[in-house]
């Protein structure tokens, strides 16, 4: 395999539940890759696809009556291919997954040792004492004080980043090529979660693991990611490069995700501009391109038209799914990061208001 | 959690005390036959009747004889003596209390066994076929009254009276000390009985419980782990649905240790419910008073049971 080939390459994936309400398009055609060692931030907001994605990864939508299509190719594998019990053997052991909400995500009545030694036990023939090593083991390599004896605590007994730890230590078990973690840190304190993500660093490093790490948060993805898809209505609207990213979002999406969160380097009087209206439904989606219902500089045939993810002109690596040409952009994004409000913005670009 | 436990166990003296007290204004001023009367059988004459009532102990304050009866109990367990046989209630209660405790405790494992096993094959099967036929089956179950169930029972396959002659019929109860076969053998059909509607009760009670658990969080992460189906299912859904059963299946064996007159009725069987229900048609007070007694400790006792195997059960439970 030569190195350039991604651990995981997921072509097409699409995602679609039948309700009694409707078709749910939870995830609707993303292509995305992510490198040895390396991470990948999926950005969106809740019920934009991106938690679904992941999961479907490992499979565990598959109970839920979904109907997926495309391809998850995991060294080479397509895992939508494999059978209920090869997935299960990818599962934990090559690919392992950690969850927004460690104390619910924890079984209440085991053991946090028993859990992990669950965790090896699924896919290593070791001794119950040798698992149990490990897992002691496994506890103090993600910081966890005086393992030997907090490996028989109860979650409860535990703190919430803590039990993030033990979560992650789990995953840790079998030594995974490919680390998916879904909000790993929205449920802990803000101290806690630099923390984890110090330790999600550390731990890459020594394990050379890939990260996928899902959130709402840009800080998380800032900080740990070193390339990011923007995710909206299933779809990805914007991927590139961090530093891409953060230097020339080309998305409106992108721009009010930024533009909604302070920023340590900003002006004090620095105004937050929240994205107006709420995520569409996924049963009865909004015509053309899904944003344009909130995105301030829609124009009409918006409405009609459905953006293709292209290459950004001179960026070859950068790609954006948006109707807007590229100066156009380029001059919108230029009045919003000198701190313009975005209909100061679209005058300033010489963009007609939005069709009303 | 000792500290715990006796102040539970004082609470359900207390409460016991309560119960006699209760019983004790029920029976006697409330009306009902006078047991000095009834004693007295044909001998009806004015002087013998007070004569009876003096050595019952009848002609005292109602307080007064209370009060005899609670020392009796405290001091020397004594329950009394039947005001028709003259035996000592707590002799003819011990007689009785293995027949009742071999019919509730055979039909607890029946109870549990097959509406825990329907109800978690419902609850992965949820929406199903199988499952609808099982709740519906259910459903027939939980309002069947055990009376009637017991009688259908016993006409379908009594060996007397059985259209299909297959187990031994009302009054076949024999002792587990005298014959292990015939006893196993003769409780067979009360113990389906007695068990049906609460085994019905109980699959409903664990399919929604185990549909609710599966939908967890840890559930997820435990198949992220890469555990087997069956695993998730059994180890995992099940380990925290069947907690609240287990409380209520403490419940009902206490309640049913002191009430299983029915199936006891049909049957035939010499237990406490058979017991309680004699004594109340001959107006036995010391024996009903006992028999409810008896019911009410045991319902106290599996109360204190239950609330300290859920210390057990779940981790997170601590008393203080």
């Amino acid at each position: 395999m030569s190195a350039a080939e991604p651990l995981l390459r997921v072509e097409d994936l699409r995602v679609e539940f039948h309700t009694e309400d409707g078709v749910v398009h939870a995830v609707d055609g993303i292509t995305y890759q992510v490198h040895r060692g390396r991470t990948l931030g999926i950005v969106g907001e809740s019920g934009s696809g991106k938690t679904v994605a992941s999961m479907t990864t490992l499979g565990l939508t598959r109970s839920q009556g979904a109907r997926i299509s495309g391809r998850i190719l995991f060294e080479g594998r397509d895992l939508l291919a494999l059978s209920e019990a090869e997935l299960r053997a990818v599962r934990g052991n090559e690919i392992a997954m950690i969850f927004q909400d460690p104390l619910s995500s924890l079984h209440p009545l085991y053991r946090v040792g028993f859990q992990l030694i669950e965790a090896i036990d699924a896919h290593r023939q070791v001794s119950k004492a040798k698992a149990r090593e490990r897992a002691i083991e496994l506890l103090g390599l993600v910081g966890i004080p005086d393992p030997a004896r907090r490996v028989d605590d109860y979650p409860h007994e535990f703190s919430g980043g803590m039990r993030q730890r033990a979560m992650i230590a789990m995953a840790l078990a079998n030594e995974p090529k490919l680390l998916i973690a879904d909000e790993p840190t929205t449920a802990l304190d803000v101290t806690v979660q630099a923390q984890i993500l110090d330790l999600l660093e550390r731990l890459q490093r020594e394990l050379d693991m890939a990260i996928v790490i899902i959130t709402h948060d840009l800080g998380v993805v800032a900080e740990m990611a070193d390339d990011i898809a923007v995710m909206y209505a299933g779809r990805i609207v914007e991927t590139a490069s961090a530093e891409l990213l953060f230097a020339g979002p080309e998305h409106p999406y992108t721009w009010g995700l930024l533009k909604s969160i302070p920023t340590l380097t900003g002006s004090r009087d620095e105004q937050l501009v929240p994205i107006p209206g709420t995520p569409p439904s996924l049963i009865n989606r909004p015509s053309g391109c899904h944003f344009h219902p909130r995105c301030p500089y829609a124009q009409p045939d918006h409405a009609r038209i459905d953006p293709q993810l292209e290459p950004v002109p001179a960026e070859p690596t950068h790609h954006v799914a948006c109707l807007l040409d590229a100066p156009t952009r380029r001059a919108l994004w230029g009045e919003l990061r000198a701190g313009r409000m975005p209909d100061e913005a679209l005058a300033a670009a010489g963009l007609p208001g939005e069709a009303s | 959690m000792t500290r715990y436990i006796i102040r539970r166990l004082l609470w359900g003296v207390l409460l016991l005390i309560l119960v006699s007290a209760l019983t004790f204004i029920f029976f006697r001023v409330f009306p009902t036959a006078d047991p000095a009367t009834l004693r007295a059988g044909r001998l009806q004459n004015p002087k013998i009747i007070a004569a009876i009532r003096h050595d019952l102990g009848l002609d005292k304050s109602l307080l007064t004889q209370f009060w005899i009866y609670m020392k009796g109990i405290f001091l020397h367990l004594d329950f009394g003596f039947s005001y028709y046989s003259s035996a000592s209630v707590k002799s003819l209660i011990l007689n009785r209390l293995p027949a009742t405790v071999s019919l509730v405790l055979g039909g607890a494992v029946v109870w549990l066994v097959t509406g825990v096993t329907i109800g978690i094959i419902s609850a992965v099967r949820s929406g199903t076929l199988l499952d609808r036929a099982s709740m519906g089956t259910a459903l027939v179950f939980v309002s069947a009254p055990e009376y009637w169930l017991g009688l259908i029972v016993l006409y379908l396959f009594a060996s007397d009276i059985g259209v299909f002659k297959i187990f031994p019929g009302a009054g076949s109860y024999v002792p587990l000390t005298s014959d292990p076969a015939k006893w196993f053998t003769s409780l067979i059909m009360p113990w389906f009985v007695v068990a049906a509607s609460t085994a019905a009760i109980y699959a409903r009670l664990v399919r929604g419980s185990l549909i609710e658990t599966m939908g967890e969080d840890y559930i997820r992460t435990a198949r992220a782990k890469g555990l087997t189906e069956r695993r998730v299912i059994l180890r995992h859904g099940v380990r925290s649905a069947i907690n609240p059963i287990l409380t209520i299946l403490g419940l009902d064996i206490g309640i049913l240790l002191g009430s299983a007159l029915l199936v006891e009725t049909v049957f035939n069987i010499p237990g406490i419910g058979r017991l309680n229900y004699d004594a109340i048609q001959h107006s036995d007070f010391p024996i009903v008073q006992g028999t409810v007694l008896i019911a009410a400790f045991f319902v106290i006792v599996a109360n204190i049971v239950v609330d300290i195997a859920y210390a057990y059960l779940d981790p997170r439970v601590r008393y203080s």
